[in-house]
């Protein structure tokens, strides 16, 4: 899958191609480098090369200090990843999926997100967690489901969602170097997508959402693989002559909810593409802070674009019905314009 | 007589007169800052759940004399011993559990969560077995950065239950981190006794699978607590290599505030009872003359009158604004 856009302003013709899986490993390589107190630790991220190929050839090049192999116990290593940090190293804990992270939601909810605060501000946990997430594969339930919104839920903790090449090389960095735990999500349909990076490419912030196509009629909200099909279908929208304003929300915790809210003002109306489920969702609290705060420049009722109330199903035609899809939202968008227009 | 840090004793002194009175005072000190903590719950002074320690106080004092001030601890809820062992000052404990700002917390732990970072006390964890993967990874970091220290990780018979138990061994053997895991088996998990909650109930066993180096001691005398603490802790120091040592023992209060106690019979408490390591280390030393009756009531004193400051300290405290509620959620740039 090629979803390659080009995100850079840099006009340095030391442009290189790359892959998002390629990114996010220079990103891990170059924080290793960097910092000796890095190392990342996870299941099969050494020998195996990570169950999605992401850290391919680091144990041979790094070596098992570096980059350990853990045995399968995502509560066992996600808290000595904690422990570590407290210790003063910089661990990047890798988990195979959002879904094994269950196992280790104790220790991500319980301990990672709540010792700055029960110690009165004594002990930071600067740990980086990053994780697989999403859908689209045909793996069924137990390996497809987005929860970053979920995990978006907690405070204590930050979440980011990387969706473009920029994004997936210079977050870790910027992660790494924020003094609390850190939540990466990486879908996993991103992967092998293509594109341009400068040669120089590095940390990128960590705390604002941003505008990856600019109009006027309406504004799509979305975030990591969602945001890729909401561009596509503002080229449909485009044809018909609906200038959807795209909208990348890079983190949802905390939520920068002012570059949403600006573009809303502009725009009047507002469609939210979340892979998650739609009850108690990121894009439910998206909406709400609309209808809290931009109520009166709303042309239209706030719409939403989710995953439907199922466990993602394994066979394709289901499973490409239950994830947000470009003609849905074009459909959406349209229905908007014209009823409200 | 307080001792600032559990600190390790030349073998010449570990059973000097001082030392045992030393010894005993800590003791003795737990024990009467716990029955004070029941009886400010009481008065409403302390709120939420409260885990008092009676009983168990040879674990907390004993194994903490095997410990250097670089040394980690990571607890449990029921942790009012090893804060004041390890030499967290008493008023802010109280302090904290009074849910003052003044506290070591700052009023957002309370009893069950006291941290300190000169102490290098990693909580107060009330999530039971939360605490054992925290500790591995606190070790690993020691030896990742060649640090020759250790991380002494208290836990409950019932958090050998869980997951994160078994997990935690497993990382520790694999990996060779300097963990001291110091199980308190006082013999229930909240109301369930041993033998309802593990198929097996030789605890020693399970680290033994693990190829965990390992011994069982009686946890009522201080004395062999400190002993095989001290061995254990001279092997981490020279292997890097964790060690299991199960500390048999017994909590003569109920497990929180709340429990009626439905789950044990009177007579069982009353014969522990009789078991106090306070009790029998001052007998010990009755009658080897090394204290008299003169001596221990001077402690009693000093105790006394440590705890009225405590309790003064934390009445004297202030409330955190409610401005501040949101701090601490991050990290603020000036910590
Ligand atoms: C994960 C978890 N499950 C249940 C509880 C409720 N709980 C609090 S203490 C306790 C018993 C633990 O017993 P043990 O580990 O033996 O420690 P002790 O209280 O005897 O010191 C239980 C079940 C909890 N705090 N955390």
């Amino acid at each position: 899958m090629n979803y390659g856009i080009d995100t850079s302003t840099d006009n340095s013709p030391l442009m290189i191609r790359t892959t998002y899986r390629e990114a996010v490993r220079d990103a891990i390589r170059e924080s290793i480098l960097k910092d000796d107190r890095v190392f990342l630790m996870g299941e099969d991220v050494g020998r195996y090369g990570g169950a999605f190929g992401v850290t391919k050839g680091l144990l041979q090049e790094l070596g098992p200090d570096k980059i350990m192999d853990t045995p399968l116990c995502e509560s066992g290593f996600t808290g000595a990843g904690i422990g570590a940090a407290l210790g003063g190293m910089r661990p990047i804990v890798e988990v195979m999926t959002v879904n094994f992270s269950l196992l280790a939601a104790d220790q991500i909810l319980n301990t990672a997100a709540t010792y700055l605060h029960m110690s009165g501000g004594l002990f930071n946990i600067p740990l980086v967690i990053r994780m697989g997430t999403g859908g689209g594969k045909q793996l069924a339930a137990q390996h497809s489901h987005s929860l970053e919104g979920w995990y978006a839920h907690i405070p204590g903790i930050k979440v980011l969602t990387p969706a473009v090449l920029e994004d997936a090389r210079g977050m870790l960095w910027s992660a790494l170097e924020d003094p609390d735990p850190v939540l990466i999500f990486e879908n996993t349909l991103l992967y092998n997508m293509e594109g341009e990076l400068p040669a120089t490419a590095g940390a990128v912030d960590i705390d604002r959402a941003c505008i990856r196509r600019v109009g006027r009629d309406v504004t799509l909200i979305s975030y990591s693989a969602s945001l890729f099909k909401a561009l596509e279908a503002t080229e449909t929208l485009a044809q018909e002559g609906i200038e959807a304003e795209v909208i990348d929300l890079r983190v949802l915790r905390p939520l920068d909810e002012t570059t949403f809210l600006n573009s809303v003002a502009k725009t009047h109306r507002a469609v939210i593409i979340d892979e998650g489920w739609r009850s108690g969702s990121i894009s439910a609290e998206i909406s709400a802070r609309i209808m809290e705060k931009a109520f009166y420049d709303l042309d239209a009722p706030v719409e939403r674009i989710c995953a439907a109330e199922v466990p993602i199903p394994y066979a394709n035609h289901l499973e490409q019905a239950a994830l947000p899809q470009p003609t849905t939202i074009v459909n959406t968008v349209r229905r908007m314009v014209t009823r409200h227009g | 007589m307080k001792k600032k840090h559990g600190t390790t004793q030349a073998p010449a002194a570990v059973n000097s007169h001082q030392h045992l009175r030393d010894l005993l005072y800590q003791m003795l000190r737990i024990r009467r800052f716990e029955d004070k903590c029941a009886e400010l719950y009481s008065d409403m002074k302390i709120r939420g759940f409260l885990h008092l320690y009676n009983g168990e106080e040879a674990v907390a004092v004993g194994v903490m004399q095997a410990l250097n001030p670089e040394d980690a601890i990571v607890a449990t809820y029921r942790e009012h011993g090893q804060a004041l062992a390890r030499g967290i000052p008493m008023n802010t404990i109280m302090a904290e559990m009074f849910g003052k700002q003044e506290g070591c917390c700052r009023g957002r732990g309370g009893s069950m969560h006291l941290f300190d970072k000169e102490h290098r006390f990693y909580g107060g964890n009330a999530i039971v077995g939360g605490g054992l993967p925290l500790a591995v990874g606190l070790a690993l970091a020691d030896k990742k950065l060649d640090r020759k220290r250790l991380t002494c990780c208290f836990l409950g018979d019932g958090a050998m239950a869980e997951g994160e138990f078994h997990e935690s061994m497993n990382l520790a053997a694999l990996w060779q981190v300097p963990v001291l895991f110091v199980c308190e088996n006082n013999q229930y998990a909240m109301g369930t006794a041993l033998k309802y909650s593990h198929a097996v109930t030789n605890l020693v066993q399970k680290a033994a699978s693990y190829g965990i180096d390992h011994a069982a001691v009686d946890g009522m005398d201080v004395l062999a607590v400190e002993e095989v603490a001290q061995k254990a802790a001279t092997a981490i120091r020279e292997t890097g290599k964790p060690f299991f040592l199960e500390c048999t023992t017994y909590r003569f209060r109920a497990h929180s505030m709340f429990d009626a106690e439905l789950y044990r019979e009177k007579a069982e408490v009353e014969q522990w009872k009789q078991r106090c390591p306070i009790a029998t280390l001052t007998q010990q030393l009755k009658e080897q003359e090394k204290i008299s009756d003169a001596d221990l009531e001077a402690m009693e004193q000093l105790i006394h009158q440590e705890i009225n400051h405590a309790i003064a300290f934390a009445e004297a405290g202030t409330w955190e604004p409610v401005e501040e509620l949101t701090r601490f959620v991050y990290s603020e740039p000036s910590i």
